[in-house]
């Protein structure tokens, strides 16, 4: 320490302070995930000797992995998935969170959020399990039109299904993707609509030219926090996806505990998440000058 | 107001998709058909009587509550230090840590399951009721975090340097200032947190070994559709429950906001 200025000393304190504070909770992250995350990137480069695991840098996992049609079909079905639920979740959130953004009264806000998220709180599992008693063979849509007689025998076509997949994840996702909307519609100075009308823009030209860009950053968040998550889903294809839905999730699952090659399973664990990240750059560099100024 | 209107008939039509899974639970929950379809046969509730007959659901039932119990408390007491140190101090690597931290809120949970299996097993550490906690407190410190920073945001500096102007030390300041302040924050992180616990399936699985939590049980219930109708019942109970202690959390979560002085924004994420 050159000088030893009280604000020098006090910055120096309060560094130390917040890193002794945040310590705890670092320590408890680095151990049980970044520690792990290294250890599963390291498997994915060794090789499974049944009992023992060799340790010898190789790309033969994801040589094998990625030449095997099998898992391309599952990756892309999974990608598909993801890019579907996530298109569907954020259209259908974003009118939902510009009505309780600007149409709600503020004191009736946090109802009304507190309505949105309560579904996604509770029994996840059976939630997927009724998307299967609605959309099945017997179940709530075939029962009903059967019965008003609009159709003459139950439409296989919706049970076990993609579109099933898509539509249960689309609904367990739904709160994530409303939420950061929201945030970002709350943040926008309601004079600069009034300034857009002011000048003579139309409503809808207003939303487009002002509303709009500025909740992008919201948008942008929502999007990948629907994207990210629901690629890595696993119990949604296992109930609803049928043999032909299963998703890299339930490959993972597979490979660490059924055929128990935990550097395989790694392997296509690391592939899906270095796809994931991959897309999530890609998409945040095309949508770059949205995010410029906002935090 | 016309606007608003469309938009309102569009939200509710929304938050009717949104419940319309959940509706169906009590429907077949009292349903006296053994398969879970329309038309339904009658009324019964004999469903719920035979939960009280399955030892397996007990034993899972205790699991989870131990489970839960354990990671909501040792997630809030990391959540607490997270979101006090974010809040109130700046140090350098700050975002780098905390995005660290936060990370298990997007990441999928199957990635950090198997990674959180491979290196347990690398050290031949036994699968237990243990482990499982680990991997639930790791998933819910985010939850927690995201919770107590809007008590510690609200709070007023000037109170905490009253308290050292009067003589208290920071840890006599932290426990007589702060922590009354933000009490009702750290309620509503214990009840979210032992919410998703109870309800957190992906680590318990392939953490859990030989034992069951009660996710873990109705998953495997579902294999045989005989025991479906007990499962719906099991849900409608879990429904009642984790609706109580959302909004118990969230009448905490607002008081906690008011008696800082904060501005609600809203949510709990």
């Amino acid at each position: 320490m050159p000088q030893s200025t009280r604000w020098g000393r006090f910055r120096e304190s309060e560094a130390a302070s917040g890193l002794a504070m945040i310590s705890p909770t670092a320590i408890y992250a680095t151990l049980l995930l970044a520690a792990p995350l290294v250890t599963i990137f390291l498997y994915s480069f060794w090789t499974d000797g049944y009992l023992t695991i060799i340790r010898e840098f190789t790309l033969d996992n994801y040589i094998t992995a990625w030449s095997n049609p099998a898992f391309r079909a599952v990756m892309l079905r999974s990608l598909f998935v993801s890019l579907a639920v996530t298109a569907t979740t954020v259209i259908l959130a974003f009118p939902v969170a510009y009505f309780v953004s600007f149409f709600v009264e503020p004191s009736k806000k946090s109802l009304w959020l507190f309505l949105i998220t309560i579904p996604f709180w509770t029994s996840y599992l059976i939630r997927i399990f009724l998307w299967k008693v609605i959309l099945g063979y017997n179940g709530v849509i075939n029962s009903s039109l059967l019965s008003m007689g609009i159709i003459s025998e139950p439409i296989q076509s919706i049970n076990y299904s993609v579109g099933a997949v898509i539509t249960a994840l689309a609904h367990a996702y739904a709160p994530f993707a409303i939420l950061p909307i929201f945030v970002a519609l709350e943040k926008i100075d309601r004079s600069l609509l009034e300034a857009g009308r002011d000048l003579g823009e139309s409503p809808v030209m207003t939303f487009i030219r002002v509303t709009l860009p500025l909740s992008m950053a919201g948008v942008i968040s929502s999007v990948l926090i629907v994207f990210i998550p629901t690629i890595g889903d696993y119990v949604t294809p296992l109930l609803l996806g049928g043999p032909e839905g299963r998703m890299v999730a339930n490959l993972i699952d597979l490979n660490f505990k059924k055929l128990d090659n935990y550097p395989m399973g790694s392997a296509i664990a690391i592939s899906a998440m270095a796809i994931v990240v991959a897309i999530s750059l890609l998409f945040l560099f095309v949508n770059r000058r949205f995010l410029k100024g906002a935090k | 107001m016309m606007r608003g209107g469309w938009f309102k008939v569009y939200t509710i039509a929304y938050l009717i998709f949104l419940y319309a899974p959940i509706a169906l639970l009590p429907i077949f929950a009292f349903n006296d058909a053994t398969v879970i379809a329309f038309p339904l046969t009658g009324g019964t509730t004999k469903w719920f009587a035979k939960l009280w007959e399955e030892p397996e659901l007990h034993r899972a039932l205790k699991n989870s509550l131990i489970i839960a119990v354990s990671s909501s408390l040792m997630a809030t007491a990391l959540g607490i230090f997270a979101s006090r140190a974010s809040t109130r101090y700046s140090f350098p690597g700050k975002a780098g840590i905390m995005g660290m931290i936060m990370l298990p809120l997007v990441l999928p949970e199957i990635i950090l399951a198997v990674a959180i299996l491979t290196v347990l097993l690398g050290l031949g550490v036994p699968l237990s009721l243990f482990t499982v906690i680990l991997g639930h407190v790791l998933v819910c410190t985010p939850f927690s975090i995201a919770i107590l920073s809007a008590a510690f945001q609200s709070l007023d500096r000037s109170l905490e340097e009253a308290a050292y102007d009067l003589g208290e030390t920071p840890a006599s300041t932290f426990r007589l200032i702060i922590l009354p302040l933000v009490m009702p924050g750290i309620i509503s992180s214990l009840l979210i947190t032992f919410t998703i616990s109870l309800d957190e399936f992906i680590m318990a699985f392939f953490l859990a070994g030989n034992e069951n939590t009660l996710p873990v049980y109705i998953l495997g219930q579902f294999r045989f559709p005989q025991n479906v109708p007990v499962i719906m019942a099991l849900g409608t109970i879990l429904v009642c429950l984790s609706v109580a202690l959302l909004a118990t959390a969230e009448y905490f979560r607002r008081r906690g906001i008011a008696k800082t002085g904060g501005k609600d924004t809203g949510g709990f994420l």
